[in-house]
């Protein structure tokens, strides 16, 4: 099948590569090193596979690479700056919200698209915020504590995290789709 | 404790934290091997057929396919897939490949090619001719007269009767039951069926297996039990053990499911062969059912009590099934009764067990190992007689639970595997979680008040239960570690033990950093890895935290030593007036060298490094208790199940790291809830799952949990590293008793089927209204 070229931004850094058309973007990140994008069920039920896709948290295995380009992806890579973690990851880490940590990728970000959106929620927000991150070994209560602790922290360092220049995305979002419909 | 200790006992951040929560972790696949290729099995469509013909001609010419393996091109080494220490107490009842299939999803074929659609299209270019054969999905049809027999084959061990599809059977006695039961005022009896429920760790079964420069085979998996994968894909492939190497990096969870050796052999086989790196990943599809599960039950209790409440006699009885192969066969079973019956001080117990084979997918290991389903009967029962006595449960659980300083029999009775070892029970607080987690859920009040204000359909209702586990399989499980010191006065800590998400390699590093009185951020952990770590069984049985922990203490207590005398002699000072703490070695008179300076002048002056390994095993496996206690609402209408708040009161000795601690506790009690009220997989009438899916296979959200309290209450063993126990398994036990006693609290209505669906409350609801308009 012939190849596509994609220009797109992950975690600000311009980025072209050459895709299939059927390529889902879960694993065009991961064969470009994006390992921290987890592969859990490769069919948007599991929330591993979260990134933000200019600011909105998606599931990247239902999202064709193609459906990226000219797009600002975010992943768990480019939340910390250098050895400094951003508020959310030390909010996971205070809370004990890390078991295993597989799911711990895209919990963070969904959190942090969350929050952007909704920066002083309530518990039970919080926990509809994470209905999409399905983890196997926590309970949800450190992760939940998380989110609220970090939501506590806001303003302290959450706005400089590289998504200021938000633009209205054309694409479709098809995780929060896929959560509607499993309400 | 924690006044005492600097490092155990504190709520300290896990020190695989920072690269789990930047995405830097290396999970299994987490890494690009140049010349990868992607392996994959052909599953079988039917639950019970022989291969006739199998001509995998098309699939090897395909370009890009590097391999195909069937029955005819491997050996045939009869073994098990359950990751036990040897001699495994599983029958060996499995094959690399073979020419018969026992369920839908077993092995047919397996292939290497340059991609996963390559691999794909190789497989459906296989040429099967299958004879099928009658197919048992039902266990109880297993050893009816007639029925086909799973396991004809000659070459087979272990198992107890072939020819009737039995794979286990356990038959024990303690005391004298028939007397217990003659001399008791009451006798409930009732009948408990327990479900397949499927581990889905979010990380799937995958591995990567190549041969290195030294042609040895090299094994990257997601396994827990990496030194027993060594020992058994050595022996399946038929290479000496010297040549595999198996690495296990971070783990995305495994509650049991990982305690298999489930892809290692195919995937080594595929890369042998190949003579290229490939690697193998379940699909979540494929995870369901072809990796494991946990065995269904139907269980038989009855109880034999005096009038004033007292437990004289008790009986279970269960049939379980394995699915198509025996892994954990019997252990599982074995558990149900010895880790569950003795939670009453009953001296009059009967347990009896019969394990079939069925056309199903394969049964396994899964936290808590047979006593959910064990507990569930027991404690749903033992809330029925506590009703009749006109006992509050509470009552009746204080007056008849195990205690410090009691020897339990039953485990001499039926052991793990082979012949046990009595329990003494040197720590106890199970009176104290009854007690705190009934007080915390506010029992009293929550047992009365069942109205829900403005909303008559609705019904609320509390329930409790209790349960205990164990840690480590006694005189089994052992581990070792190894501990050196570097020249800063930091030190490297390398242990066989498996961190699949536990938190094992933090709490490892705390017992080290306080034995050696320095700071956690001076430890570095290494785990697993069998080239480099010494052995240990891996992180099964509740056994991490007191064997391996032990033998890091152990281990550590030795290096200590070393330290001690070397600074003895730098500081001219006797040893006994030297004490380790704020990473130095301090005399009693005030002055000290630091840990660095010691490391130098034995590295640099003395030429030696300080350096110790310890084993270490328990002949004796102590319990960790838990009483739990659910508050539900339950919709009359529908038959909807919520519950509202979930209690865990959990002695789990003294915990080494609270926050990890309430981890496991938490993890258990959605594990629970989901075995308690949606989990299930469900199947047609040809073996068929039907439901493999996230979205069809219902675990709890966070949208979906109740509040969590965990109340940790400490005791003191003195079989465990500064007075630990274990956590990992216990509180998965008592969820779905303690729910079902809240819906009949609610409601008044038994439901003894898990999970408890609505449509089971519903019909149960009618039958209830149907029984009083009859009276």
């Amino acid at each position: 099948m012939d190849a596509l070229e994609i220009r797109l931004k992950v975690n600000g850094e311009p980025r072209s590569w050459r895709v299939a058309p059927g390529d889902v973007l879960l694993d065009v990140l991961r064969r470009e090193n994006y390992f921290g994008v987890k592969r859990g069920c490769e069919t948007g039920e599991c929330g591993a596979c979260t990134v933000l896709l200019d600011g909105k948290a998606v599931n990247s295995c239902v999202v064709f690479a193609a459906q990226a380009h000219g797009c600002d992806i975010v992943t768990i890579e480019g939340l910390a700056r250098g050895d400094r973690l951003h508020p959310i990851q030390e909010a996971f880490l205070d809370a004990g919200a890390v078991q295993c940590g597989f799911c711990t990728p895209g919990m963070v970000l969904n959190t942090k698209a969350f929050l952007e959106q909704c920066p002083q929620p309530t518990e039970a927000e919080a926990r509809q915020a994470l209905a999409g991150n399905y983890c196997r070994c926590t309970g949800y209560k450190k992760p939940v504590e998380a989110v609220m602790a970090a939501a506590a922290n806001f303003g302290l360092g959450i706005s400089d995290c590289g998504l200021q220049s938000r633009k209205k995305s054309e694409i479709r979002n098809p995780k929060s789709e896929i959560k509607r419909g499993r309400r | 404790m924690s006044g005492t200790y600097n490092v155990v006992g504190k709520r300290v951040r896990k020190v695989d934290g920072v690269k789990l929560v930047t995405g830097r972790a290396t999970f299994t696949d987490d890494i690009h091997i140049p010349g990868l290729l992607y392996g994959k099995i052909l599953p079988s469509p039917h639950a019970h057929a022989v291969i006739k013909r199998i001509d995998a001609g098309k699939a090897r010419a395909l370009a890009g396919v590097v391999a195909v393996l069937t029955w005819k091109d491997v050996p045939r080494v009869p073994h098990t897939t359950a990751g036990q220490s040897w001699p495994e107490p599983s029958p060996y009842d499995t094959y690399l490949l073979d020419r018969k299939v026992r369920f839908v999803g077993d092995r047919v074929a397996a292939v290497a090619a340059e991609s996963r659609a390559l691999a794909e299209e190789a497989l459906r270019l296989i040429e099967v001719e299958y004879q099928v054969l009658p197919a048992i999905v039902d266990m109880e049809q297993a050893d009816a007269p007639g029925a086909p027999a799973i396991h004809d084959e000659p070459d087979s061990t272990g198992i107890h009767d072939a020819a009737r599809n039995i794979a286990g059977f356990i038959c024990k006695d303690l005391g004298n039951v028939d007397q217990g039961f003659a001399a008791a005022d009451l006798i409930l009896e009732g009948e408990y069926r327990t479900q397949r429920q499927q581990h889905c760790s979010l990380e799937p079964h995958v591995t990567i297996a190549w041969l290195d420069e030294d042609n040895r085979l090299v094994i990257r998996s997601s396994t827990q039990v990496p030194f027993h994968a060594r020992r058994q894909v050595a022996m399946i492939l038929q290479l000496p053990v010297q040549r595999v190497h198996v690495i296990k990096p971070r783990i995305g969870g495994g509650f049991g499911g990982k305690q298999e050796m489930l892809l290692e052999d195919i995937c080594g086989a595929l890369a042998l062969a190949a003579r290229r790196p490939v690697k193998m990943e379940l699909s979540r599809r494929e995870e369901f059912f072809m990796s494991r599960s946990r065995h269904p039950h139907r269980l038989r209790v009855k109880i034999g009590v005096k009038r004033d409440g007292t437990v004289v006699a008790n009986h279970m009885a269960v049939l379980a099934t394995t699915g198509a192969y025996g892994s954990h066969c019997n252990t599982v079973q074995g558990n149900t009764g010895q880790k569950v019956l003795p939670l009453y001080r009953s001296p009059n117990i009967r347990f009896e067990c019969k394990v079939v084979y069925t056309n199903m997918p394969v049964a396994g290991a899964f936290r808590g190992y047979g006593c959910p389903q064990g507990f569930f009967a027991m404690e749903s029962l033992a809330d029925e007689v506590a009703e009749r006595l006109g006992l509050d449960p509470v009552e009746f659980h204080t007056r008849n639970v195990i205690r410090k300083g009691d020897i339990d029999e039953l485990s001499a009775v039926l052991g793990e595997g082979k012949k046990g070892l009595p329990r003494h029970i040197r720590s106890c607080g199970l009176p104290e979680c009854i007690e705190r987690g009934a007080a915390a859920i506010g029992w009293n009040e929550k047992r009365k008040q069942h109205e829900v204000p403005g909303k008559p359909h609705l019904r609320r209702g509390a329930g409790m239960a209790c349960s205990m586990q164990g840690s480590a399989i006694a005189g089994v499980d052992w581990a070792s570690a190894l501990l050196r010191m570097n020249e800063d006065g930091s030190f490297h800590l390398q242990v066989g033990a498996t961190d699949l998400g536990t938190g094992s390699d933090t709490v490892l590093a705390q017992i080290a950093a306080e034995t050696l009185g320095v700071t956690l951020d001076k430890i570095t952990v290494t785990s697993s890895d069998t080239d480099v770590t010494p052995f240990d069984v891996g992180a099964y049985a509740s056994s991490t935290t007191i064997i391996s922990g032990g033998a890091v203490k152990k281990t550590a207590e030795k290096v200590r030593a070393q330290i001690l005398e070397t600074a003895s002699r730098m500081l001219e000072t006797p040893i006994e007036q030297l004490s380790c703490r704020d990473n130095r070695v301090t005399a009693a008179e005030g002055k000290s060298v630091t840990m660095a300076q010691v490391a130098m002048h034995a590295m640099y002056k003395d030429k030696r490094h300080i350096i110790e390994n310890a084993s270490h095993f328990n002949t004796d496996s102590p319990p960790p208790f838990c009483a739990q206690f659910a508050e539900v609402e339950v919709d009359t209408a529908t038959g909807k199940v919520r519950v509202v708040e979930l209690v865990t009161a959990v002695d789990c000795g003294a915990a080494i790291n609270p926050q990890l601690a309430e981890g496991q506790a938490e993890g258990a009690a959605a594990q629970g809830l989901g075995l308690a009220l949606s989990e299930e997989m469900l199947f047609d009438a040809a073996g068929r799952m039907r439901n493999p899916s996230f979205t069809d296979y219902k675990m709890f959200g966070p949208q979906d949990m109740p509040k969590l309290t965990t109340i940790l209450v400490p005791t003191e063993e003195p079989l465990g590293p500064y007075g630990a126990k274990s956590i990992g398994e216990v509180p998965i036990n008592g969820v779905a008793p303690a729910v079902a006693n809240a819906i009949y609290n609610a409601v008044g209505v038994r439901i003894r089927e898990l999970p408890i669906r609505p449509e089971r409350v519903l019909c149960a609801l009618r039958e209830k209204d149907a029984g009083l308009a009859t009276v």
